[in-house]
């Protein structure tokens, strides 16, 4: 019972960073019909950017808020206006497959031009284990649930609190009626993209110190964040963080449980089951079929 | 007219090159015809009934091993080529049910969590497969007693298996079966009210689709005559879809040129500008944005381009003559 525990909990904590991955993922899907394929290496690019800022002697703290702002610029600002805006009207797959061309660029260019070896990044908890009723629990998954957990609810009250996120909102429901309502429609979508860049900046710093900083370190990640968000429902944010949460924990029930080698598959698993019965997703509204 | 010498010089490059080549040469060659026969099939669930699939490296996989595996049991090639054309299939059609569930980017992450899932059982099961260490010294097969050990004939065997497969799919798309998975891919609902069996042919274009790539598998596997699971990874299959776009979805010739720019200009650089291979994906990737803004059609809608461009430009000539004869009456 307390190794399952034990398993559920460092399964939480993977799961969280999944869930900041895909709660991005699903946003830029509600708010600008972007399916981003490079979201891997969108948490991978950050990582090594504060890695840069490290080395000039930044403490990691102000590393962080330096990336934050330049991820804002280069992966929010950027990104958009140079690959989304110019696709937008050709539809979704030209997006997915434009992505996908970004995602190779970012990953071997980081492989070509920087470095193929994995780099150790400092973690931003000191690494102590707490014995609760016989469990094991680390500071280290502790600080990383708490602080995805607080930064996925702190969107989510931004997107339904503020005046701003309810504009948000109202973009993502219906760009048309958004408009004439006098939201400043290009402006909610930016902000989309900049939430992205920085949820994407904050999973870069909770993972990296465990998976290491390499090229392609986003691989596995943005493909489990993409089911992570299918499973938990593509409409809805909050089914972002469940499907996170359901990815991180069942992957580490199986790697313990059945067997470590098909870890990776488990997300699949789950997936399929998902659509199959459920294709909206568990939280998701179901779209209807249009001629 | 310009059309058919261009086709013909290609056809004699490819008839007649390859023998004034070295080995290397010829091996690129064999590696090309490889792929355009996986990313024809590709092509067709993709290109000719708009399906999603990110999982078509799992096939050729597939092929490979299937073979590999019989010959490791003493059985011919020649009766495992149909035994791993005949898996691909089946396992083609069960891949396509979730594609009458799902649709568009779903089902792109379905076939990529299928290639993943085959990769896996390639790396783990290593009774079944080696493993990561994979196999090692796949024969060549023989052709009425004629062995294709060497590079040149083996290569020539597989251009007419290519040409014979590249014809079949022609014959295929001409036929109304060919029409049928069109109309699937550009309406699926209209397609299903005028009485087109949408769901068999979903499955059937990824099955037969599956069948390409398992074939364009065994031919691989001989070739290199090494197997291990890496090049049968989701990457691989991404590549093959990029191939697809970057040559022209739906356009049949497409595959030629995505094959050439996907497979063979990058082994090609890897061999002459060892410096610049580093540098050929992410290349390559710009490629494909910058493709994806201008040339969304993929390569070879290039003369549609220029012939649309042309055909504007003399529709707006004679309306402006029109404009200046109106006006020119009182």
């Amino acid at each position: 019972m307390t190794d399952f525990l034990q398993l559920v909990f460092s399964g939480l904590a993977t799961g969280s960073i999944y869930a900041l991955a895909a709660l991005g993922f699903t946003l830029l899907w509600q708010a600008a019909g972007t399916i981003n394929f490079a979201q891997g290496e969108f948490v991978m690019l950050p990582a090594f950017m504060m890695l840069g800022f490290l080395s000039f002697g930044a403490p990691l703290p102000l590393a962080f808020v330096l990336t934050a702002l330049v991820s804002t610029v280069v992966l929010g600002w950027a990104f958009k206006k140079a690959i989304v805006d110019p696709l937008f009207k050709y539809g979704m797959m030209q997006i997915v497959v434009a992505t996908i061309g970004l995602s190779i660029v970012l990953k071997n260019a980081m492989r070509a031009g920087y470095s193929a070896e994995a780099h150790p990044f400092p973690s931003l908890f000191t690494d102590k284990l707490f014995n609760v009723a016989g469990v094991n629990i680390s500071t280290g998954d502790i600080g990383t649930v708490v602080c995805a957990l607080l930064v996925v609810f702190a969107t989510q009250a931004f997107l339904s609190k503020t005046v701003t996120g309810r504009a948000m909102q109202a973009v993502a429901q219906n760009t048309e009626s958004a408009s004439v309502l006098g939201i400043n429609v290009p402006r909610m979508i930016f902000y989309t993209f900049a939430i992205n860049a920085v949820l994407a900046c904050v999973a870069a710093l909770l993972v990296t110190p465990v998976y290491l900083a390499k090229f392609d370190m986003g691989d596995s990640l943005g493909t489990k964040a993409f089911f992570a968000a299918i499973i938990g429902g593509f409409n809805n944010s909050r089914g972002a963080l469940l499907g996170g949460l359901i990815v991180g924990v069942s992957e580490n029930l199986a790697a313990a449980y059945i067997s470590p080698a098909y870890k990776d598959a488990v997300a699949l698993v789950v997936f399929m089951v998902v659509i199959l019965f459920r294709p909206q997703g568990l939280l998701g509204k179901k779209e209807e079929r249009k001629v | 007219m310009k059309k058919h010498l261009l086709a013909l010089i290609v056809l004699a490059v490819i008839l007649f090159l390859p023998p004034f080549l070295k080995n290397y040469g010829i091996y690129m060659f064999t590696t090309w015809l490889i792929y355009v026969i996986a990313t024809m099939g590709l092509n067709l669930t993709v290109g000719f009934a708009g399906q999603k699939s990110l999982g078509h490296a799992a096939f050729f996989g597939i092929g490979a091993y299937t073979v590999a595996i019989a010959m490791k049991a003493g059985i011919s090639w020649w009766l495992g080529l149909p035994a791993a054309m005949a898996l691909c299939f089946v396992i083609g059609l069960i891949l396509g049910f979730p594609a009458l569930r799902v649709q568009t980017i779903y089902l792109a992450f379905a076939t990529l969590g299928f290639n993943t899932a085959v990769w896996l059982v390639m790396r783990n099961e290593e009774w079944l497969t080696g493993g990561t260490f994979g196999f090692n010294g796949i024969p060549r097969p023989e052709i009425f007693g004629y062995s294709l050990k060497d590079s040149l004939p083996y290569y020539y065997f597989v251009l007419a298996v290519a040409a014979i497969a590249i014809g079949l799919l022609w014959c295929l798309l001409r036929s109304p079966w060919g029409k049928a998975f069109q109309a699937l891919r550009d309406n699926p609902i209209r397609a299903e009210s005028l009485g087109i069996d949408t769901r068999n042919y979903t499955l059937l274009s990824f099955a037969i689709g599956a069948v390409f790539a398992g074939l364009a598998g065994v031919l691989f596997g001989s070739l290199v005559d090494f197997i291990e699971p890496a090049p049968f990874a989701v990457g691989a299959s991404i590549m093959m879809y990029l191939m697809v776009v970057v040559g022209g979805a739906g356009y049949f010739w497409g595959p030629l040129l995505g094959a050439l720019v996907g497979m063979v200009v990058p082994e090609w650089i890897r061999d002459v500008f060892p410096t610049l291979a580093n540098w050929y994906l992410p290349i390559f990737g710009t490629v494909v944005i910058l493709m994806m803004v201008w040339l969304p059609d993929g390569l070879m809608s290039i003369p549609d381009r220029i012939k649309a461009k042309r055909q504007a430009r003399e529709a707006s000539a004679a309306r402006q003559a029109a404009s200046v004869a109106v006006e020119a009456k009182p």
